[in-house]
């Protein structure tokens, strides 16, 4: 099996493993953070937190510094292949799978 | 080895389709310990025992860049990495979502210390602005994140490395044993803090715990995956820079 098709398989376990609980589980899918308080409050139910978050944003503004992360990550990653890969001088067949 | 590759991924779909469908959902918690969720004594603790790693990995940085300046390439991969990664919160099992933690490609390529500060700045940053973790419950989460998993991904790695030809085997268990090693310590954290009334830390620790793992368990091998997925990306495109990372690992940091 070459590298192309064992990424490539690599990747599409990465999505089902993604996708198969969406399609099996019937569950919110909510933050688990959240869900981690109610047990705290569960065990001890006098408990109060003694420091609020610095910055309370709205869910779309939240979402938004989420996907910039993953872009300046992503960006970041591209980069690097892409300076390795000129520096290497000779571009070989890769094995990006697409 | 073609068809027993192609094989052995057919059966991990194959089982984790039965998984999914056996699978009750329940209720669960993330990586993160929220804002004021942890108490004062216990924050504090938790920074204290972090803060000595931190200022470890930033010695550790200045010396490995110094030496090689062609490392901070790799760094700044490591980190990249790690920031993506955090930034995917993915759908699991149990019915709820977390992330995976992305530090063991970091662990296995410059050594678990200076993971130590990429993860705390990556936890830095989600605290800030997106008011995911907090500081006051910043060393703890970093301590788990940032410390506890790079260096049982990186430990899992040095063992399994001396299997003969087992490196992108050794790779994909370090990462995902990196991930899931911060969430039993993140479970252990918050059992420490809030024991139960009956059967005190060892029933929280398996309360909590009992829920993360199973959370964590897809997360930890999609993690596993993904960091197997870019090294082959960079060992195609770059030979050279990876055995000098060989070297560096080899000549045993942390």
């Amino acid at each position: 099996m070459s590298n192309k098709w064992k990424n490539g398989l690599m990747l599409l376990a990465v999505v089902l493993l993604c996708v198969l609980p969406l399609l099996f589980v019937n569950g919110e899918f909510g933050g688990a953070d959240d869900a981690a308080e109610g047990v705290i409050t569960e065990i001890n139910p006098e408990y109060e937190p003694w420091f609020k978050p610095l910055t309370e944003l709205p869910g779309e503004t939240e979402s938004m510094l989420f996907a910039l992360q993953a872009a300046i990550g992503a960006g970041v990653i591209g980069y690097s292949l892409g300076l390795l890969k000129g520096k290497q001088g000779q571009p070989k067949q890769n094995s990006i799978s697409k | 080895m073609k068809k027993r590759g192609f094989w052995s991924f057919a059966a991990l779909i194959a089982g984790f389709t039965v998984y999914f469908m056996l699978n009750e959902p329940g209720t669960a918690q993330a990586m993160h310990i929220m804002e004021g969720f942890l108490p004062v004594g216990w924050a504090v603790f938790w920074w204290v025992a972090f803060l000595p790693f931190f200022v470890l990995g930033i010695i550790r940085l200045r010396s490995m860049t110094k030496e090689n300046p062609e490392l901070k390439l790799l760094l700044g991969l490591a980190g990249a990495f790690t920031f993506v990664l955090s930034a995917l919160k993915m759908p699991s099992v149990t019915g709820s979502s977390s992330h995976p933690t992305g530090t063991g490609l970091g662990a296995v390529m410059l050594g678990p210390l200076p993971m130590g500060v990429i993860g705390s700045v990556v936890l830095l940053f989600q605290a800030l602005l997106l008011a995911h973790g907090g500081i006051t419950t910043l060393g703890a989460n970093a301590f788990s994140m940032a410390v506890a998993g790079p260096f049982a991904g990186y430990a899992v790695y040095k063992l399994m490395m001396k299997l003969p030809d087992r490196e992108k085997l050794a790779l994909f268990c370090a990462a995902a044993v990196a991930d899931l090693m911060t969430y039993v310590v993140t479970s252990f954290q918050l059992a420490v803090a809030f024991p139960a009334a009956d059967g005190g830390v060892l029933a929280s620790f398996l309360k909590f715990g009992g829920i993360f793992a199973v959370t964590q368990i897809p997360l930890a091998i999609s993690e596993g995956l993904l960091t197997v997925l870019l090294w082959n990306w960079l060992k195609s495109y770059s030979p050279n820079e990876m055995s000098l990372l060989k070297r560096k690992v080899k000549g045993g940091n942390a």
